[in-house]
């Protein structure tokens, strides 16, 4: 283990998957980088290619018409192109949506626990069996002995979720993959689960990327958000600044598109035309222009990049609340329709 | 430049859904299209051989033009030969054809429609009724195909319809039970619940709800049932226990393999099971193809 | 808390829905049964969205199905325009389905994958028009009856007659000969799948799966509509979408609901849509009523100590309940053995002794259309 700050260094990160109508490009060119305690959130909705992104980055798939492009750098150690077994458990834990599947149904609790314990620390029944109960205690299973003799079915989600992340960190990792986590769950149990991660982040000091589609599990608990569509980075930033001052349209429109609770009932909400690209055969220039209120000409035929030394990225030409952007949005509203034909009409907020 | 449009009014897409429609495309394939062609010309064939130019299945055509003691080799005169006691094997081949495919198709269809049915209720209403036919299937199955078959036919004389009910009976047992899961399956998905919110009948549900789903496996099962149910009457011919009077592809394959003949003659044997396998395969493989073809993939959300 | 009173039902007049004692329990085995709803009230004026809000186990899903009595509430009483929907046999009761719909949660379970959109949606015009069949019905049994017929003329033949049925059969499955239901003309099939956002040519030529969630949703919405409900009752019809296209549905069913007067009945577990959906609240904990009332109210000021866990819990935190209110323990109670008096006490911060000794009542808060079921209510400062 060097002594880095930067544990995780993600470059022009692309996957793609061989179908039978073409190449199927789910993660196009992604880069982030994610430094040692720090918690960075994935954002973004289905067809966006986040999980794909987590899954492949973990080693996960074992299709062979995947393929795998890009470096991600995990401690200096690249990932790509190698098996990352080594990894699993050790140093990278992963936690995933549906506790239910990934506990093993017919398997006591205290051996799915202990099985990384013998396996990457070494422990005898004994010590594993302490460590177990501490690791319970510290995910706050009441009575942890009594739940090493049961089964995943007796207990419930909220419980199932929190043996996962028991599991997860027995072998000690630097690094915690949460896949949505929290999506299967009722909102109280959430807060809990959300709660006791950025609590053990504090305690043990491990790296966190959280993967989810909701914008508000990632505000407030992530250090830095990575909003995602088509398989494309739109916007990374550190959280506060990306909804102080959103600058992708798509972030913008996401965002109006989700019922708050502190506004007013009915209060009309801005939905998002259309429905995500398909991987196979995705609109030329930027992939969100097809819906995007913005859209210009050149939104159709130029991909826009993001500036990767900046600390607040994004890939637009009309950014938000920028002069450009709100010329553009200025043009497409006289014009009754944006440049990709989408119509638009004003619709005024009270 | 221009300011002039509301900035306090949001911009909202007109049309809220574009239609995004993925349609996977899906073709039976060379080889549906060559099984269908050689089910349509064996059935033709069986359907049509009264008026077709074929030489009497039963009749000796010993010494035609000088060739001596028979089995005759395939040549003009006997296209796919003859067997020992110089019966022409096409036409005896195709005439055969005809119980074996009557017995295969009537076996499947009564088993169908009887053990369709009564699986497609069960797995719907299920309660007693579900409890009692589960339990006669169960019996159904349980019981040896063979006794079965050597017990009807040694009470009943050995006619067509007979060793079809036979076939037909043994084969209600596993269409209901695929028919019983099928409908289970359909019957707990949501579009049945609003079906019933609609204020649909029973009877209704399971026609119109139930049934086009639940045909979908049945129906390449059938494909399936058929081969089996004419290769079954291959075996009970070969035991002796088939159609008394006629000619059926397993009776001629006893009659090959008995003949003393066969190496020199292997057509009297290899013509009968050349056709059968052929029947067989290509039901296989249709009922196969069927199957993925109607294989409904939902997109995930 | 536990939710009995009828404090807060309006007058039966002012009403369309009006549940009353609602008690839905389902056996488990022999001794145990699960108390899934135990005793709630609640109405819905006409025109009005009612959310019915709360978590997993809480009873909603099983009180929307209640209400359409599939199945039949274990006891109490639906009155719907008047009618206690209990009291009806199967068939009168069949006769009033078209007056109360439901949407379902998962949006292409809902639909038939054999059918086209276009006739799924038009469906229910046919489950109230059984004549349709009539003339498929009578060819299949006369091709029955020449199929036996044929069988002793020939075997062959009854091949043939066989193959003409399974055509037969195929036909009436497919609906070929299906005329135009007569009163409702396809035009009003059209104008409706026009309504809902989708095109009324492609939804005759294609099936479920060629759509996607939120498409399929709106047919599921079309479907209902086709058939004039005076209630739609809309059982998590947006959990399983992503977010941009949850808006444009919410959105959808907001118009809908404008441009043909019904009313909605709105059940999530998700907070935010329901308060953002509904003109009332009603919180559900444990098969109970913890607190019902205008959406606004209750936002502004949750009087009950669940609904303020509820907001507390809320992701986002600039929301500005995030963090005032925690429950005791993240775990829910068994609905087989539910607490004593208040179900909610186990977990709940201001619990006294009163509330495992008694069950509390449902009453007003202050003056404005606000009913709490708890013996500590939180108006203003937080009590001990």
């Amino acid at each position: 283990m060097n002594g880095s700050r930067v544990l995780l260094d993600v470059s022009d990160y692309s996957v793609g998957f061989r179908t039978e109508s073409g190449l199927a490009q789910v993660v196009d060119k992604v880069s982030f980088t994610l430094e040692r305690g720090k918690t960075l959130g994935i954002v973004g909705e289905s067809g966006s290619g986040k999980s794909v992104l987590n899954r492949s980055f973990m080693g996960l798939i074992s299709s062979n018409r995947q393929i795998e492009e890009g470096s991600a750098l995990f401690d200096g150690e690249q990932l790509v192109g190698r098996d990352r077994q080594d990894f699993w458990g050790k140093r990278i834990g992963m936690i995933f949506q549906d506790p239910m599947t990934s506990l093993n149904p017919v398997m006591r609790i205290g051996r799915q626990i202990f099985e990384p314990l013998k396996q990457h620390l070494n422990m005898d029944k004994a010590q594993a069996t302490g460590r177990a109960i501490e690791l319970l205690t510290q995910v706050g299973i009441p009575e942890p002995e009594r739940r090493l003799k049961q089964y995943p079915h007796e207990l419930s989600g909220g419980m199932r979720q929190r043996v996962m992340i028991a599991i997860a960190l027995a072998g000690e990792p630097e690094l915690l993959i949460a896949d949505e986590p929290t999506t299967a769950l009722d909102v109280t149990v959430q807060k809990y689960i959300l709660d006791l991660l950025a609590d053990l982040q504090t305690d043990i000091g491990m790296a966190i990327v959280l993967i989810t589609h909701d914008l508000g599990v990632a505000r407030g608990r992530t250090d830095d958000i990575m909003v995602m569509y088509g398989g494309r980075v739109m916007e990374l930033a550190p959280s506060e600044e990306l909804f102080s001052s959103m600058s992708h349209p798509y972030t913008e429109a996401l965002f109006s598109a989700i019922p708050r609770v502190d506004q007013p009932k009915h209060t009309r909400l801005t939905p998002i035309a259309g429905a995500p690209p398909d991987p196979v055969d995705p609109p030329p220039g930027c992939r969100f222009s097809p819906r995007c209120v913005y859209a210009q000409d050149d939104c159709l035929t130029s991909l826009p990049q993001v500036d990767p030394a900046a600390e607040h990225q994004f890939a637009c030409f009309y950014p938000v609340n920028t002069e450009q952007g709100r010329d553009a949005r200025g043009l497409n509203a006289e014009r009754g329709h944006t440049a990709t034909g989408l119509k638009i009409q004003s619709v005024a907020v009270h | 430049m221009s300011q002039d449009v509301s900035t306090d009014g949001v911009l909202e897409a007109a049309e809220p859904e574009a239609a995004q429609v993925g349609v996977e495309k899906k073709t039976l394939g060379l080889g549906f299209w060559l099984s269908v062609g050689w089910i349509a010309l064996i059935v033709s064939l069986a359907l049509f051989a009264p008026w077709l130019p074929l030489k009497d299945p039963d009749a000796n055509f010993i010494d035609i033009q000088g060739k001596g003691r028979p089995p005759y080799g395939p040549s003009g005169d006997f296209w796919l030969g003859s067997d020992q006691d110089a019966r022409d094997m096409l036409s005896r081949t195709i005439y055969g054809a005809r119980v074996s495919l009557v017995v295969g198709f009537s076996a499947v269809a009564f088993g169908f429609i009887v053990g369709g049915t009564i699986g497609l209720i069960s797995g719907f209403v299920r309660g007693t009724f579900d409890k009692i036919t589960s339990f006669i299937m169960l019996v159904l199955l349980s019981f040896p195909a063979l006794i079965l078959a050597i017990l009807i036919t040694s009470l009943m004389e050995r006619g067509l319809w007979t060793i079809a009910l036979t076939l037909g009976i043994l084969s209600v047992a596993p269409v209901g039970r695929l028919a019983r899961s099928a409908s289970l399956v359909f019957a707990e998905r949501e579009f049945v619940m609003a079906a019933r919110t609609m204020g649909a009948k029973p009877s209704h549900i399971m026609l119109r709800e139930l049934l086009p789903n639940v045909l979908i496996p049945m129906s390449a099962l059938a494909l399936l049932g058929t081969a089996v149910a004419i290769v079954a009457e291959g075996g009970l011919a070969f035991l002796g226990l088939s159609v008394e009077k006629g000619s059926t592809w397993g009776k001629l394959i006893l009659t090959g393999a008995q003949t003393r003949q066969l190496e020199e003659a292997p057509w009297i044997a290899f013509v009968p099971i050349t056709a059968l396998f052929l029947t067989v395969m290509a039901l296989n493989f249709a009922g196969d193809r069927l199957r993925d073809y109607f294989d409904v993939r939902e997109l995930s959300l | 808390m536990a939710g009995t009173g009828k404090a807060h039902l309006r007058p039966e007049s002012d009403v369309l829905l009006r549940v009353e004692d609602m008690v839905v329990e389902f056996p488990v085995d022999r001794h145990s049964v699960v108390h899934a709803v135990s005793g709630i009230s609640f109405d819905v004026a006409r025109g009005e969205t009612l959310g019915l809000v709360g978590e997993s186990g809480c009873g909603k899903s099983t009180t929307a199905k209640a209400i359409i009595q599939i199945p039949r509430p274990t006891s109490g009483t639906v009155d719907f325009e008047g009618v206690d929907l209990n009291t009806l046999s199967d068939a009168e009761l069949r006769a009033m389905r078209s007056k109360i719909q439901m949407i379902f949660q998962d949006p292409i379970a809902s639909l038939n994958p054999r059918r086209t959109v276009r006739r799924i949606v038009s469906e229910g015009l046919v489950v109230s028009n059984t004549s349709v069949s009539k003339p498929g019905w009578g060819l299949l049994a006369a091709a029955v009856v020449l199929a036996l017929v044929a069988a002793f003329i020939s075997p062959l033949l009854l091949l043939a007659a066989l193959a003409t049925a399974l055509i037969g059969g195929f036909i009436i499955l497919k609906g070929v000969f299906r005329p135009t239901i007569g009163g409702f003309s396809d035009a009003r099939v059209d104008e409706i799948i026009t309504a809902v956002g989708l095109d009324p040519v492609e939804a005759a030529k294609r099936r479920p799966h060629e759509y996607s969630g939120g498409q399929c949703q709106r047919v599921s919405v079309a479907r209902t509509l086709v058939l004039d409900p005076e209630i739609v009752i809309c059982d998590e019809p947006v959990s399983a979408l992503d977010v941009s296209v949850q808006a444009q549905i919410l959105n959808m069913l907001e118009d809908m609901k404008e441009r043909y007067g019904i009313t909605l009945v709105f059940i999530s577990h998700d907070l935010s849509v329901v308060r953002n959906v509904s003109d009332r609240l009603a919180v559900m904990y444990l098969g109970k009523m913890c607190e019902i009332g205008d959406g606004d109210l209750i936002y502004e000021q949750p009087a009950h100590p669940y609904t303020q866990v509820l907001l507390s819990a809320l992701p986002d935190p600039t929301n500005p309940h995030a963090d005032s209110v925690e429950a005791l323990v993240a775990e829910l109670p068994s609905p087989i053995n539910p607490p004593s008096g208040c179900r909610f006490r186990t977990r709940c911060p201001f619990a006294q002794d009163i509330c495992a000794a008694e069950e509390p009542q449902i009453r007003q808060v202050g003056t404005g259309d606000q009913w709490v079921a708890c013996h500590f209510p939180q108006t203003g400062e937080r009590r001990p």
